[in-house]
């Protein structure tokens, strides 16, 4: 990195305030980047990271404060304006048409007239190859991977001569080694003078790839420090404010039996198109199965259709000695089978959201009373206990709870699901969007589960909680499974291979 | 460089008003569609404080007027009841009006060709023949909602023109009044077949009273209302729930549609005593109004249907007193609709303007 501090910063916020309703997202935050610079931005869910960029980008507009590009003052009211100033945002979400080519995304949009084909081609060749990127601009984007992608968002931004580039959670989507592949992009970006923010909550990714850190909690900027002169557990520290344990534990249980086998699972997504094409595994009783892969690997297949939400195409599912295939929830309930399965939308499948936690309570159990009348008693008594047992934040039970913090959110979820005392416990990616408390609060109940005997399935998305948390982990890739590992010898790099296509032999057999 | 203005107004969520507000800001928006209608009236060249006090003595200014004001009451009350049944499903049915027509057609068929038979029999047999047609009327869109995902808003409204259309067919074939030639009309029913008077009114207000507490109880503290809740809120977390989604889809619009049929029957047999084409009158799109304003909630409808009758009763004074068209009421009618709509928008929405400098503070 060159010397940068006498320049001018690239952008600089000062003071920016966002306030939606009653909810200040961003208070007075301050926050400066220089060109040749990386800056990582962290935060836990809801401390206001996205929003201050969507500031940035023109997607929002602040309510107070100043913006500064290049030491002048500057009002981005469009995504245009911010195209114009030189800012390239990157969102979580891609904005890609999917039908047509690279080639064709990355030039629409742009003012001016279209240039040739050909002149277009050398152009976005010439870009690609001065950053390090990986192309074929004539590519359609449907027949692309998810880091293929990204490269061309990134690619997009690039082509509009974006010298300020803002990613959001760029990583959450890719294995371990496309995030390397990215973060020399990305290195060599400083190299050619960008100024880089990237928003993230992976610390391991703040201390590989940034300059500097800015720290923002509950909306406010609390520190900004420099990358080399941190360490994990303070940059923690400042996100939480207050010390925390980094440790999972993972308890033993003394007699793994097997409970749930699954064999030669087949499922077709809405689409048609295979969801997972011959899946085979056992979830034994006090085990956490971890399951990992890229987001869209099967994963919500794999949960729906054990849960009898989706129909099976092929295979068996086998709960002790009874198939579930082509089973409704309903009669799986009616076969005795306790099984929970807390989804990855928690709003708009696992609870009611605009209903209390009373009436949420009911969901699964309102058919067991006689006669026509929901009793609500019960379910009342129950959720009152839920709130004082897991420290659910709420002012009355009867607040809807899509009004609720995503942690809190969890807790009843969860809550309720463990109140049905279940045998098979399914939950997919149960700590997304939760903060470090309600996150080790949730690994903790699903521990306590284990032990109880409950055979556990723990859909993840970060590989250093799954390699802490579970006793083994299916790696997922394309609807199929790459392998299956002891989460105690795996490493992270192992998985990351499995995840991109590997199989188990040829990953393990590097040992 | 500054590449952009800040757009001169812009909406901003607001946050959550304490309850007070809110009705004093719904009062306000109440108190501007007066106004506004008020100017409307001034337009015409009349003065407004008179016209609305001829509309509130109009409703009210004798017992008889009073019972009238009911009778158009009842019909709108009831079916707004039905709607709101379907609404909580977020299912929109605007077929209230074809179903009320088909609930007033069973129920005539009764009326007309079983009239010896013993009152009371009579009665409650027509009272089912307007549930069941109506819920029938009702369950065709329903079915196709769950089997094939078709649109239920187009699929409703459609139908209630081919209901409108069988009231011509019968009268114009198998159900003519033999003693009308030339003047093609259904006959009138028999006095057997005519629904009894309690308090000068047709025995209709009863029925819209027995459902007010039916359709409350049900909604609020059955299992086939939680269902139907848990449905409107989300068909993936019923499923979830292991609910059966298309049975609870088609119970709830067989029973949306029947009372919007019981509607049809009282309308049929305790106010016109024949089947007309104007049976439903544009009572079941009114219907979807007060369910609304109400926010589905069936004592406020018991509120709103009130107000609106005393509105069209009112109206229909004006227009002989003052040679005000009774098309008045309507415009009214959208004015006060307007105003509240706007009223629910500025509950959770705010404008913020353009400060002076482009957005800072």
């Amino acid at each position: 990195m060159s010397d940068t501090n006498t320049e001018r910063p690239a952008i600089a916020c000062k003071g920016i305030t966002k306030v939606f309703g009653t909810v200040v997202a961003n208070d007075s935050v301050d926050l400066q980047v220089k060109y040749g610079e990386i800056l990582a931005l962290l935060g836990e869910n809801g401390s206001g990271k996205t929003t201050l960029m969507n500031m940035l980008s023109g997607i929002y507009h602040p309510d107070g404060g100043q913006i500064l590009i290049d030491g002048k003052e500057v009002v981005i009211s469009s995504p245009i304006d911010a195209d114009a100033l030189g800012i390239g945002m990157i969102h979580q979400h891609f904005k890609l048409v999917e039908v047509q080519s690279a080639m064709e995304n990355i030039v629409l949009g742009t003012k001016g007239k279209l240039p040739k084909t050909k002149q277009l081609r050398r152009d976005i060749l010439a870009i690609s190859e001065k950053f390090g990127l990986e192309i074929n601009p004539d590519q359609k984007i449907y027949e692309m991977s998810v880091s293929e992608k990204q490269t061309v968002e990134i690619l997009k931004v690039l082509y509009r001569g974006a010298r300020i580039l803002i990613l959001d959670e760029p990583t959450a989507v890719l294995t371990p080694q496309e995030t390397q592949k990215l973060f020399a992009i990305l290195r060599k970006m400083r190299e050619e003078g960008a100024a880089v923010i990237i928003i993230t909550h992976k610390l391991n990714e703040v201390m590989e790839i940034s300059d500097r850190v800015t720290i923002l909690r509950k909306g406010k900027s609390i520190d900004t420090v420099i990358t080399k002169e941190t360490s994990p557990q303070k940059l923690t520290e400042l996100m939480v404010g207050h010390e925390v344990t980094l440790e999972i534990r993972r308890p033993e249980y003394e007699d793994p039996s097997d409970l749930l086998h699954v064999f030669h699972l087949k499922v077709d997504k809405p689409d048609g198109s295979a969801g997972l094409k011959d899946v085979n595994f056992v979830l034994k009783r006090g085990e956490i199965l971890g399951v990992a892969g890229v987001a869209g690997s099967g994963q919500k297949e794999l949960c729906e259709s054990i849960a009898g939400l989706i129909p099976v195409k092929e295979g068996a599912i086998l709960y002790e000695k009874k198939d579930l295939k082509g089973k409704t929830p309903n009669e799986i309930i009616n076969m005795g089978i306790h099984m929970s399965f807390v989804p990855e939308d928690r709003l708009g499948m696992g609870l009611v959201a605009s209903m209390g936690m009373v009436d949420n309570m009911l969901l699964k159990s309102y058919k067991n009373t006689k006669g026509p009348f929901v009793r609500r008693k019960p379910a009342r008594k129950m959720a009152k206990e839920l709130v004082k047992k897991l420290d659910i934040k709420t002012p009355s039970v009867d607040m809807p709870v899509r009004m609720m913090s995503g942690g809190n959110v969890q807790k009843v979820l969860l809550g309720r699901e463990i109140e049905s005392r279940p045998n098979v416990l399914i939950t997919a990616y149960p700590v997304r969007g939760l903060d470090i408390n309600s996150s080790y609060t949730i690994y903790d109940l699903l521990n306590q589960q284990k032990q109880k005997g409950v055979a556990v399935m723990f859909i993840g998305e970060d590989l250093d909680v799954l390699l802490a948390l579970s006793d083994r982990i299916m790696v997922l890739c394309h609807g199929e499974v790459t392998g299956i590992v002891d989460a105690k010898q795996a490493t992270k790099e192992q998985i990351g291979l499995m995840m991109a296509g590997a199989g188990e032999r040829e990953v393990m057999g590097h040992e | 460089m500054s590449s952009g203005k800040e757009p001169l107004i812009r909406t901003a969520k607001r946050a959550d008003l304490p309850r007070y507000q809110i009705y004093l800001l719904r009062a306000a928006a109440l108190l501007l569609a007066l106004v506004a209608g008020g100017l409307f009236i001034l337009c015409l060249g009349h003065n407004p404080l008179v016209i609305y006090a001829t509309i509130i003595k109009g409703a009210f200014r004798s017992p008889m007027v009073i019972q009238a004001t009911i009778k158009i009451m009842i019909p709108l009350f009831i079916c707004s009841l039905g709607v709101t049944v379907a609404f909580k499903m977020r299912f929109w049915n605007i077929g209230a009006e074809g179903q009320l027509i088909m609930g007033a057609v069973f129920a005539s068929y009764f009326a007309l060709f079983h009239s010896d038979w013993p009152h009371w029999v009579l009665i409650i047999v027509m009272i089912i023949a307007g549930f069941a047609g109506g819920g029938l009327f009702g369950l065709i869109p329903a079915y196709f909602n769950a089997k094939w995902g078709t649109n239920e808003t187009l699929f409703t409204l459609m139908l209630n023109y081919i209901a409108l259309n069988i009231i011509c067919l019968l009268r114009d074939t198998v159900w003519a009044d033999p003693k009308s030639p030339g003047f093609p009309k259904i006959a009138r029913f028999a006095q057997n077949s005519q629904l009894d008077k309690l308090f000068g009114v047709q025995m209709g207000w009863i029925f819209g009273l027995i459902l007010l507490i039916f359709v409350f109880v049900y909604l609020k503290y059955t299992k086939h209302g939680y269902e139907i809740s848990v449905v409107g809120n989300s068909h993936g977390t019923a499923k979830y729930a292991g609910m059966n989604v298309k049975k609870i889809i088609l119970r709830t619009m067989f029973l949306s549609g029947g009372i919007c049929g019981i509607a049809g029957m009282a309308q049929a047999t305790g106010s016109d005593m024949t089947l007309a084409t104007g049976v439903a009158g544009g009572v079941g799109f009114t219907a979807i109004i007060v369910a609304w304003l109400a926010q589905l909630n069936p004592w406020g409808i018991l509120l709103v249907s009130f107000l609106f009758s005393v509105l069209e009763k009112g109206s229909t004074v004006i227009q002989s007193e003052y040679g005000l068209s009774a098309d008045c009421a309507d415009v009214l009618q959208g004015i006060i609709l307007f105003c509240v709509l706007a009223s629910e928008f500025f509950l959770r929405y705010q404008f913020v303007l353009r400060k002076k400098g482009g957005g800072r503070s």
